[in-house]
């Protein structure tokens, strides 16, 4: 134990755990709107909902199939997913030659349903969803004590956020999703099936925010809201690393989670607010974000 | 001028296309037979990219009737028709700025075999092998003008559209691509190529076309260039 302006380091690094923790869930969430704006030109509002449906899908796997975190954990991706997929055939895909507002209001709309269906059947207070049993305990650092459970929610979103930046800028399936994002018309008239690929990416993108609702489920509670409240701080995070930039929203992510796990150690009363100072900031000074591409 | 019984390659017919309401191509026909490199000639605007554009099936809106190998493209999606064996070269280039130059070169997908080996087109553009993993569009005009080409080359494609392939480069750099054609034609490649430029033009097509105002208004073989030159200066206004 020490202590260093007078905070003892089991507070200081207590807090930048649960500053990175909210940092994986920040990366993980956009990172997926990166990806479907780069590919559908749309601002996904239903990637909070999205996030509840895949904490939801884990605690109904588990209550109704008996099948455990770690099923979840590769299931309710794919689940949602094809809903993801499901929506994009049937609604988005009419919207790609509009302007932003009708995807924004679409995937707005279709957020309020999905949750308020869920406060229908739920309410609001949240389901609790325990951490699978090889995870549970933690172990003394020395500096501090880590749950196993939040770390291994680090290291699994920072393995899966860099995994995803690999495929995208460094493999052949990669060279295809930016090329298409630069200029669709073009790489179809080369003989690639464009909207397959559209479709697919928008049931990635969705996949993994019911990732980071299944790694949710275990920290906070499953609950219909717990999207709504969570996705309005990840679209300040989207804002201040620039929409369309993998490894910026990667970054931005985990970044602003430790600057905002710093905060409450060091001026706890700006805590629920520094993010959006960071992102005002950052409108006046670059507005297409700090690793945008200003259009 | 066609060789009776020649089957062409390419046969559009009364092709008209649109860009929203408006309406830019007006009943076009002309046909290119296979191992051909025909040239559209025409004025800016006169509706030469909007017709490649069609036969590519980027265009909003198109009826008529294009046929490649008999088979009927009006109808087809883009991807679909450019995996039948036609590959275009964009006027604007379209080199991708987020993708190395080795990724824009190796992006078109082989749609067929016998397309040129990766050897041999840096055979033809030495420069590019030099700048593989440079940004797309880093490269100077030329080279990206290279590059366009150069990657529809691989894929297997037998009907090329090039368009305006020599606008605004240097004239060894044109001397260059048109040394190209000339190795394409001779391979067996079949060229449709649109151009401003008729002295460029005559030193590789067979044929003319004459466009105007989204129409064909005159054709000739390449003998005939000399005869029909002042013809062509006064449709082109050069
Ligand atoms: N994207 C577009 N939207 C609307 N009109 C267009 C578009 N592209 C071209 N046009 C119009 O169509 C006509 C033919 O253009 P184009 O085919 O590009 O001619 P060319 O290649 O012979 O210079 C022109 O009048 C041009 O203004
Ligand atoms: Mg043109």
């Amino acid at each position: 134990m020490f202590e260093l302006f007078g905070i003892s380091s089991q507070a200081l690094f207590g807090q930048l755990l649960i500053g990175l923790i909210n940092g994986s869930f920040y990366a993980l969430l956009s990172l997926g709107l990166a990806v479907i704006f780069g590919m559908l030109n749309i601002i996904n509002f239903s990637h909070g909902a999205q996030y509840m449906l895949g904490a939801f899908t884990a605690y109904f796997l588990l209550q109704y199939a008996g099948l455990g975190y770690w099923w979840a954990i590769f299931l309710a991706p794919i689940v949602v997913g094809i809903t993801g997929i499901i929506i994009e055939r049937l609604f988005l895909q009419w919207l790609y030659k509009l302007d932003h507002l009708y995807g924004l209001l679409l995937t707005f709309g279709l957020a309020l349903i999905f949750e308020g269906t869920f406060r229908n059947f739920f309410g609001s207070s949240g389901l609790p969803y325990s951490v699978p049993p090889a995870l549970q305990g933690g172990r003394n650092l020395g500096f501090m004590f880590l749950p196993n459970y939040r770390g291994w929610v680090v290291v699994f979103s920072l393995a899966v956020c860099l995994t995803t930046w690999f495929v995208i800028e460094r493999t052949k399936l990669g060279s295809y999703l930016r090329a298409a994002t630069e200029n669709p018309t073009l790489v179809r008239a080369f003989g690639i099936n464009v909207p397959r690929m559209i479709t697919l990416t928008y049931g990635f993108g969705v996949a993994l925010a019911a990732l980071a609702g299944v790694m949710a489920a275990p920290i906070y509670n499953v609950s219909p809201q717990m999207g709504a409240n969570l996705i309005i701080v990840v679209f300040a995070v989207v804002v201040i690393g620039g929409m369309g930039s993998i490894m910026g929203a990667i970054v931005t992510g985990f970044g602003l989670g430790l600057i905002e796990g710093l905060t409450k150690v060091f001026f706890p009363e700006a805590s629920n607010t520094v993010i959006f100072i960071i992102m005002a900031i950052v409108l006046l000074i670059r507005p297409a974000g700090l690793f945008g591409r200003s259009a | 001028m066609l060789s009776p019984g020649a089957v062409p390659l390419l046969a559009v017919e009364g092709l008209q296309a649109w860009y929203g309401e408006s309406h830019v191509l007006h009943g076009v026909t002309f046909d290119v037979i296979a191992g051909e490199v025909v040239t559209l000639l025409g004025r800016n605007g006169a509706g030469k990219t909007t017709t490649l554009k069609s036969i590519m099936g980027i265009v909003g809106q198109r009826t008529g009737s294009v046929r490649y190998e008999g088979k009927e493209l009006i109808g087809l999606t883009s991807d679909r028709i450019a995996r039948l064996g036609i590959a275009l070269c964009p006027e604007e280039r379209g080199i991708f700025a987020s993708l190395d130059v080795e990724e824009n070169l190796l992006l078109p997908p082989k749609v067929r075999a016998g397309g040129l080996e990766l050897d041999r087109i840096f055979k033809l553009f030495p420069n590019l092998q030099e700048r593989l993993s440079s940004q797309g569009t880093k490269l100077s005009g030329g080279e990206q003008q290279m590059l366009a080409i150069g990657r529809i080359l691989r894929t297997g494609a037998r009907l090329l559209l090039l368009d305006e392939p020599t606008e605004g480069l240097a004239p060894v750099i044109i001397e260059q691509i048109g040394k190209t054609i000339g190795t394409l034609k001779q391979q067996g490649f079949t060229i449709l190529l649109v151009e401003q430029n008729f002295r460029f033009a005559s030193t590789v097509a067979d044929r003319y076309y004459v466009m105007e105002n989204g129409r064909i208004i005159d054709r000739f073989a390449n003998a005939e260039l000399e005869a029909n030159l002042d013809k062509l200066h006064d449709y082109l206004g050069v």
